[in-house]
């Protein structure tokens, strides 16, 4: 390509690159920076705060910290069980959109992605009315079939909470695990019927496999969101505060830490934290997968 | 990436079998189209019935709570406490607009036009800047171009508190927090669309056709305005409208960086307003309800409106 030509091809991408530096580099430098700094209060707190350099102090506090630590655990045992299952469920949708007519598939297609399209804001509140006692429907159905169900109860809430994501969550896995399948070569199925394969055994042995790639994508962002939780969790917690702590997920605390208690510094500390896990749990993830489809 | 080509390939088979519309592919308006391809084989009776059986239900959980926020909305506070919550009692919608529009001075009209402003203007801007680069990396050979594409592809995994935190202490700091540009400047970047916007050029814009417009003697920048953004209309309305549900969608950021509650989002007083209603005396349910089923009516629009665009960019968005 001409000289002048490709720095012309370079200066398209120049308010992409400046934004990045401003808005994706500055403050990542600017997170790890103050990560490295804590106030102190001079004197007896009455000489007013100093802002001292720790090194890694907030680093190692965090790592200590039993209640970040908690609410990771928490969110990790959470993902074991939500994410399996979300996906198992849309798997078998996609599976089933992919043996019916196109019409078919078509109208329950757009049925199923309903829930994607609705703020998360707004599916959690009205979720949240759902599972109310006094407003919501839930309660007396329950009591029709025997159940005793409370859901703001404390052993409820994850359960509650995991219904709502799969909910809203179930539509988008489903729509890109069905792409997928749609890219299988249809002559592979006639090869498999000729041998006296059941449409079951196709599904399983052909189909799954297949998809693996969108499987192991899907799971990847779950995981990536689920690790970051925070709009479900907070406002469930607008409306029971008593069964989820301020300290539930990471991102509450990181919150928590930056704006109730003003230690900014602790916070970015903890955030940078959860960005190494992030990454870390994205690429263990990825090996893993990647290596069990050889 | 594969997929892509993978179903580029399906269109030419397809088009074989069909006769009809093939070569509509991706090279049409820059969107793959979706394509369901029957297999008649294995449609037996029965199977049938189980498969549907399936999607009904399916189906049925996923209507349901919107089913119920709608019927929700039409009770006053004695239905919505009292009546049967599946079904319809005393109709008493108007006066819940009423009461939604009028509450606190019309405060939630207000959150609406800021919901429309930043997810409007902010996803106008982010998808031009977003094209300009989708363009500049996929057509343009220039040294650093494979650090940018990192960058963008890395950016998917930074989580947003770590971002946010800092971005608020930097807006702080030159008086920019609780103002609209606090959420209009971070709409500006968008790594994701400018993924997409990558995707789309490559599928839309030879390489012949920006050599011939060269010779023509056409500059760059009038290549870019004048042909390829023309021919990446429906490829930027994708880009726009995923952007534009992004931002309508936005909690954290908003909630970060907007304090007083004249520049708040939807989202975040109908948050407040579920926070009040545990809080003091008023009954605020109703109200939420109501503003929750409004606030979902320009997203239903945009979706039914743009149903072919956006399910191929929800796909597309899946092929990182």
């Amino acid at each position: 390509m001409i000289r002048s030509l490709r720095w012309k091809g370079a200066a398209f991408t120049v308010p992409f690159q400046l934004g990045f530096v401003f808005l994706y580099l500055l403050p990542i430098g600017y997170a790890i920076h103050q990560s490295l700094f804590l106030q102190k209060q001079s004197g007896l707190g009455l000489g007013g705060a100093t802002t001292e350099f720790v090194g890694l102090e907030n680093y190692q506090q965090g790592l200590t910290d039993s209640a970040f630590m908690t609410s990771i655990l928490r969110v990790v045992l959470f993902a074991c069980v939500q994410i399996p299952f979300m996906l198992l469920v849309s798997l078998v949708l996609a599976l089933f959109l992919d043996a019916v007519t196109s019409k078919v598939a078509g109208r329950f297609r757009i049925m199923l992605l309903v829930p994607y399209m609705i703020p998360g804001v707004v599916a959690a509140i009205v979720w949240i009315n759902l599972y109310s006692p006094e407003v919501g429907p839930l309660t007396p159905l329950g009591e029709l079939f025997g159940f005793d169900w409370n859901f703001f109860d404390p052993s409820m809430v994850w359960p509650a909470i995991g219904n709502l994501l799969t909910w809203h969550g179930i539509g988008y896995n489903m729509v890109i695990i069905y792409s997928a399948l749609q890219g299988v070569p249809r002559e592979l199925f006639e090869a498999a019927r000729l041998d006296g394969a059941s449409e079951l055994r196709i599904a399983l042995s052909i189909k799954v496999p297949f998809v693996r790639g969108a499987l192991v994508l899907t799971a990847l962002l779950s995981i990536i969101q689920m690790l970051q939780i925070f709009n479900e969790p907070a406002l469930f917690r607008n409306v029971t505060p008593e069964t989820i702590s301020d300290s539930f997920t990471p991102i509450m605390i990181i919150y928590n830490q930056a704006f109730n208690a003003a230690n900014y510094h602790y916070a970015a500390a903890l955030s940078v934290l959860l960005a190494l896990m992030l990454g870390v749990a994205s690429f263990l993830f990825y090996r893993l997968t990647s290596r069990e489809a050889d | 990436m594969a997929l892509t080509e993978n179903r580029k390939e399906n269109g030419e088979k397809n088009g074989k079998k069909n006769g009809a519309e093939t070569a509509a592919g991706p090279s049409r308006g820059g969107a793959v189209r979706w394509r369901t391809r029957p297999d008649p084989a294995a449609r037996s009776r029965g199977g049938q019935r189980f498969l549907l059986l399936g999607l009904v239900l399916a189906g049925a959980y996923s209507l349901f709570p919107v089913y119920w926020l709608i019927i929700a909305a039409t009770k006053d506070r004695v239905g919505l406490y009292q009546s049967n919550g599946l079904w319809f009692s005393d109709f008493h919608l108007w006066e819940n607009l009423q009461q939604v529009f009028t509450y606190e001075d019309g405060i939630f009209l207000r959150w609406t036009a800021n919901s429309f402003l930043y997810a409007g203007v902010g996803s106008l801007g982010g998808t031009l800047i977003a094209l300009a680069t989708g363009y500049g990396l996929a057509r343009f050979d220039f040294p650093g171009r494979g650090v940018v594409f990192a960058a963008v592809v890395g950016s998917f995994l930074i989580p947003i508190a770590l971002l946010t935190l800092p971005l608020y202490l930097m807006f702080s700091k030159i008086g920019l927090v609780d103002t609209p540009w606090a959420m209009l400047i971070p709409c500006l970047i968008n790594p994701f669309s400018v993924y997409l916007a990558k995707v789309y050029t490559e599928a839309t814009i030879p390489f012949e056709l920006l050599e011939a417009a060269r010779i023509d003697g056409a500059g760059e920048l009038r290549i870019f305005f004048s042909i390829v953004l023309r021919m990446m209309t429906t490829g930027g309305a994708t880009v726009f409208l995923l952007a534009f549900v992004n931002t309508w969608n936005a909690f954290f950021l908003p909630l970060t960086v907007l304090r007083g509650q004249e520049n708040w989002t939807l989202n975040l007083g109908l948050y407040n307003w579920t926070g009040k209603r545990s809080e003091s005396g008023i009954d605020l349910t109703s109200l939420v309800l109501t503003g929750a089923l409004l606030s979902i009516i320009p997203m239903a629009i945009m979706m039914v409106a743009m149903r072919r665009y956006w399910r191929t960019g929800v796909t597309m968005g899946a092929l990182k």
